[in-house]
């Protein structure tokens, strides 16, 4: 089958890999009809987490047919079109029990912050992702969700990991009604996450990325005021002066690792790889919100080794209010929300592009070429 | 500054999941006394080892299902699995690993040359999109990578000269 090869930082393919197999009782084989790209593949991309090895193949958010099962799996049946959460989760261990299906404890053997994730390096697991034909399941009575009848696959693929990523950065920003919310990064989950602030009552949303058409995106579809970080001068003294001088009620950190803006963080976290990457827009996030104020992160870090490991705040779910998102629990609110047209979240979907050329998908997106919002890979056995 | 309005009425759906009791614990409010039990909970069926799983020692075990895409091999997987002796608190368990990652590529392309086949990088990097979406970026890119690559060249010949005393 054809599949993303990744051959080192900056360098992929496709190439012809051997069949996923069915290795566990439950799991599943799906036949891939959508896949994407998303900005937390960039930081793999790029070399910035540890234990991503050459001949892996990404992809964390993807919908598919179900070809086979293994014997006990029961939720799922052959022939389904499935969204498949980006969280692989046991559905028994004691974290998954308390919907912390991002944490769960019997997914991931090589680290213990972070739960399995499809396609996300060996610190998450080891699993090969969904920018591929075919792609084995695990934990199939699950994770994976039958797609509602009537309901488009650009909008299913978005729910797997955009949607409900956006929606619980909102949700672990305790928002009350009129309260401000900044948002840092305009990419699909800063956007979302924007949108979806208007959900939980803020009374006023506000986005910064350095990215024109980005911003103008948002705009338009969060309609939320959208600032050019380069163009406001100092973003934190910004913030202050536009909230009568008191800080936002709640800040959102939709970057992560990958973040501009600061030559210091830029240089140690992303190009030395000395820290958990370029924690700029944390630093914003903390700096911007006043006293008592909610930081909440989506954006990912990697592991440390000399400053505080806040990837694996993000990873655990420690009271900063950051987390992995929690796909399964936030689903049933998520379809019903597309479903009454109140998010319609294949709008962010700019690019489709044929599995054959990953790499220059990979190169659009991570260039921000051509206007790229978020692009989807379309397999040659997609069937549609 | 924009202006700010409190007429959300264009905005659909506007304060729907609004809710005053939003807890900042929330889902870890629906804490039960599973935990204070440890490692107790009923396990999923084992998936067989068929490949080498390296885990982390901050557990006892493998668990029930893991990843098989690429197993440790050669001199990156004996580093991964000197890395592995060390928790995932300590800098001996990262920096490694990164180092094992930088190998890998090399034998990644090692590997690729024995099977017959030369990577095309230009084509792995995209290039092939850079060119059609930002030429002006890339002749400019190459214009620089080619001064200094040309200042080097310039550098070291004149050394060469210095040194032979002529």
């Amino acid at each position: 089958m054809l599949a993303m090869n990744y051959r080192g930082p900056l360098r992929v393919r496709a190439s012809q890999k051997p069949m996923p197999q069915i290795e566990h009782p439950q799991d599943a084989i799906v036949r891939v009809t959508r896949s994407c790209i998303c900005g937390s593949d960039l930081h793999l991309y790029n070399g910035s987490v540890p234990d991503t090895r050459v001949g892996m193949t990404f992809g964390h958010e993807f919908t598919g047919i179900v070809e086979e099962v293994g014997s006990e799996v029961t939720k799922i049946k052959v022939g389904d079109h499935v969204l498949v959460p980006f969280n692989i989760a046991c559905g028994e261990c004691v974290f998954c029990k308390q919907e912390m299906y991002g944490n769960c404890h019997e997914s991931n053997p090589q680290a213990t912050a972070v739960g399995g994730i499809f396609g996300y390096s060996h610190t998450a697991g080891g699993y090969n992702g969904g920018q591929a034909e075919y792609a084995r399941v695990p934990y199939a009575n699950v994770g994976p969700t039958v797609i509602p009848e009537g309901m488009d696959p650009d909008d299913a693929v978005l729910l797997t990991d955009v949607v409900p990523t956006g929606y619980q950065a909102a949700e672990m920003g305790g928002i009350q009604k009129g309260d401000t919310v900044v948002v840092f990064g305009a990419g699909p989950v800063g956007i979302m996450a924007a949108k979806c602030s208007w959900l939980f009552g803020a009374g006023r949303v506000i986005i910064i990325d350095q990215v024109d058409y980005r911003l103008e995106f948002a705009r338009n579809y969060a309609q939320c005021e959208a600032y050019n970080f380069n163009e406001i001068g100092d973003p934190v003294v910004f913030m202050k002066k536009t909230t009568d001088w008191m800080g936002a009620d709640v800040c959102i950190d939709a970057v992560g690792a990958e973040a501009a803006g600061n030559a210091m963080q830029t240089i140690t976290g992303r190009k030395l790889l000395l820290q958990a990457g370029s924690a700029t827009a944390l630093h914003w996030a903390i700096n911007s919100v006043k006293k008592g104020g909610i930081v909440s992160i989506v954006g990912v870090y990697g592991p440390t080794d000399n400053l505080v490991p806040i990837g694996n705040v993000l990873n655990k779910g420690i009271t900063i209010r950051a987390n992995q998102a929690s796909v399964k629990r936030l689903l049933p609110r998520l379809i019903e929300h597309v479903q009454n047209g109140v998010l319609n979240p294949k709008a962010l979907i700019t690019h489709r592009i044929p599995l054959e050329e990953v790499s220059d998908a990979y190169r659009i997106f991570s260039a921000k070429l051509d206007n790229c919002i978020k692009p989807v890979l379309i397999s040659p056995s997609a069937g549609m | 500054m924009e202006n700010i309005t409190n007429d959300y009425s264009h905005i659909k759906g506007w304060g729907i999941d609004a809710d005053p009791k939003n807890d900042p614990t929330y889902p870890m409010k629906k804490r039960n006394n599973g935990e204070h039990m440890g490692y107790s909970w009923t396990r999923p069926t084992l998936q067989p080892e068929t490949v080498e799983v390296l885990h982390s020692i901050e557990r006892p075990n493998v668990t029930a299902v893991f990843g098989t895409s690429t197993p440790p091999s050669g001199l990156s997987g004996m580093i991964r699995r000197l890395a592995f002796k060390k928790s995932e608190n300590d800098y001996g368990h990262w920096l490694p690993l990164i180092l094992a990652d930088r190998i890998n590529v090399v034998e990644g392309i090692i590997e690729d040359l024995r099977s017959g086949i030369v990577p095309n990088i230009f084509a792995e990097k995209g290039m092939k999109a850079e060119w059609k979406h930002n030429r002006s970026g890339v002749i400019r890119q190459m214009a620089v990578t080619a001064i200094i690559a040309y200042g080097f060249v310039a550098f070291y010949r004149a050394k060469k000269r210095r040194d032979r005393g002529y």
